[in-house]
């Protein structure tokens, strides 16, 4: 048994710094911060191990004496890196997006929003899609036993070897760009959004239903009075997990396209000329863009939870 | 607990004289859950005939079909055999008219609409008008002691109160028929008091039929023309009690040697279902 702690420079620490270090108490700094630093010495630590053989080498042929804090200096500050440090990858990031025209063929903004776009317009077109699967399984009887397993099959088919398809096939009746891309967001974005909403459809207990009986309501204000605002604590989270979703498709598809634009396509040429620092960038960008996607996702379920009374 | 009760529900023009078919009508009902082995006869032998303007207390031990008889009523369940007129037609009828009201045991609101908009669910569906609507709603809330409310969700109110709202959602509907199955179970002595003198000066002043399910022996005595005792396994009806006492009701009736003989009676039912065992 350990005895309590007691912290007595917090009792006695000056107004202002207990204040700080109380919200960072209470919020989730903290713990974010502290997940973050130890991502970072990971990746540090891993850089070394990484680049060292390369760097050995390179020391060795200078001359046999190098120390440690030489093999340090030389894995962090490699042209051509097998792993680069943070400060290599946050150095591209900043110089390919502030110090870069938007208009340039480098910039990371450039390409983040070509992802972004097709992101948006796959994550919309999978989220009615799923919407409209489930409503149907939900209302059409035979469809709630048939459907289930063609939605499930869908996705137990590698989307690696479906993009190239799509893309193929959309190119021969002239359909390119953002599009094809668009829909191998859509393919995987649907499949949480039709199983979470066959759930919320169905979420109103007995007793809900009953009372639009004695109402004689109708099929569609069953719906929309009932079956639609139930369901949205269960929509939210599946959104959630399609929005990203339809970030891996977009990323995805831009693969085959020949490589153009797109955080997909910088990733490709990153790792087809061995541009280890571009690679990196693109993945944390894309890392990024997926954090800002389901961060306005939850923006717009906190709207929701507040008009449906701030409870979920 | 201020508006007067007829602002709540208007005086229907009907006059009961006109009409002779009773509202409710039963004839051997009868109604078993499921079948083969687990099967459960909910309901047997029931025959029941309500006329217009009675108020009907359904009281019985627990289990013994309250609730399944009035949601045969509502339509929420068809009986296995017999038959049932509600309002001249089929139950279904009656429903799709929208003639009935029916509370639930439990409140059933919807945790996404505050209260006001709980109580207008039904307006809405019966495609009011909004001033009508909040005319409505504002004074079904009153009359069950809950204004002042009406911004308020269902979890920021108690058990009770939620109840209430679920009474005013059914009064501001103005049905013909009023279900009501234990509406009054989850409130403290008082309130439960003024909610039954609201329910019976609200009966008096319109031609308002009431099926009214309770374990409270006192209350359905209050408020009844007549008392049906129920006894369970399987369901059925053991006595239909007259309920005598003078049309205009007192609280401080409960102690009149008329109300205790009606009381008294009701308990001999109840002992006399129990007993058969
Ligand atoms: N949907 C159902 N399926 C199967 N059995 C049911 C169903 N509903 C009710 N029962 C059975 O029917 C019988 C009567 O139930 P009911 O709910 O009408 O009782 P009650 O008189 O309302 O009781 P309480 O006073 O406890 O509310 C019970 O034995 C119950 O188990
Ligand atoms: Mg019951």
């Amino acid at each position: 048994m350990s005895a309590p702690v007691y912290a007595p420079e917090a009792a006695v620490a000056p107004a202002l710094s207990t204040r700080l270090a109380r919200r960072l108490h209470r919020g989730r700094v903290l713990p974010i911060i502290t997940v973050l630093a130890v991502l970072l010495a990971v990746w540090c630590a891993g850089t070394v191990y990484m680049n060292a053989p390369r760097s050995i080498e390179m020391l060795e042929r200078q001359g046999p004496d190098w120390t440690f804090q030489q093999l340090l200096d030389a894995t962090w500050s490699m042209d051509r890196p097998v792993v680069p440090t943070p400060v290599q990858v946050f150095t591209d990031i900043w110089q390919n997006t502030v110090e870069r025209e938007i208009s340039s063929r480098r910039s990371l903004i450039f390409h983040s929003w070509v992802t972004l776009s097709s992101t948006m317009l796959g994550f919309a077109m999978g989220t009615v899609l799923g919407i409209v699967i489930a409503v149907a399984m939900v209302y059409v009887r035979t469809l709630d036993r048939s459907l289930m397993p063609w939605v499930i099959a869908s996705q137990t088919v590698p989307i690696l070897a479906i993009a190239p398809m799509i893309v193929v096939v959309l190119g021969n009746i002239g359909l390119t760009g953002v599009v094809p891309k668009a829909i191998i967001s859509s393919y995987l974005s649907f499949f949480p959004v039709a199983i979470g909403m066959v759930k919320g459809l169905r979420s109103p207990d007995p007793l809900q239903l009953d009372l639009l009986s004695t109402y004689s309501a109708t099929r569609s204000q069953t719906f929309w009075k009932l079956r639609w605002p139930a369901s949205m604590p269960f929509l939210f989270p599946s959104l959630k997990i399609g929005v990203a979703l339809a970030l891996v498709g977009a990323i995805v598809g831009e693969l085959p396209t020949g490589a153009q634009a797109g955080l997909g396509a910088r990733l490709l040429t990153g790792s087809y000329y061995g541009q280890m620092v571009q690679l990196w960038s693109a993945l944390v960008m894309s890392a990024v863009l997926a954090l800002l996607c389901v961060f306005a996702v939850t923006a717009a379920e906190k709207m929701v939870v507040a008009a449906h009374g701030g409870r979920r | 607990m201020v508006a007067s009760v007829e602002d709540v529900i208007q005086p229907h023009s009907l006059d009961p004289a006109d009409v002779p078919h009773p509202l409710v009508a039963m004839e051997n009902l009868a109604l078993v859950f499921g079948t083969g082995e687990g099967a459960v006869t909910a309901l047997t032998n029931v025959n029941l005939s309500i006329k217009r303007h009675d108020f009907v207390s359904l009281i019985g031990p627990s289990g013994c079909g309250k609730t399944t008889l009035l949601r045969v009523v509502a339509d929420l369940v068809k009986p296995t055999s017999g038959t049932i007129m509600v309002d001249g037609g089929t139950p279904e009828q009656a429903r799709l008219d929208r003639s009935y009201g029916y509370v639930f045991q439990a409140p059933a609101l919807y945790p996404w609409r505050n209260v006001r908009r709980n109580v207008e669910l039904p307006l809405e569906i019966m495609g009011l008008p909004k001033t009508e609507r909040q005319e409505r709603s504002t004074r079904a809330l009153e009359t069950v002691g809950l204004a002042g409310f009406e911004g308020k969700f269902p979890w920021q109110l108690s058990g009770g109160m939620q109840q209430r709202v679920s009474i005013a959602r059914a009064m501001g509907f103005e049905p013909e028929l009023l279900l009501m199955d234990e509406p009054f179970g989850a409130l403290d002595e008082i309130t439960r008091d003024n909610l039954n003198l609201h329910l019976h000066e609200l009966w008096k002043r319109t031609q308002l039929t009431v099926i009214f399910v309770t374990h409270s022996i006192p209350e359905a005595v209050f408020l009844s023309t007549h008392i049906v005792v129920m006894s369970p396994r399987p369901g059925r009806i053991v006595d239909v009690i007259e309920c005598d006492l003078p049309y205009d009701r007192k609280l401080d009736m409960r102690e009149t040697p008329d109300y205790l003989r009606i009381a008294h009676k009701v308990r001999d039912g109840l002992r006399a279902g129990h007993s058969y065992e």
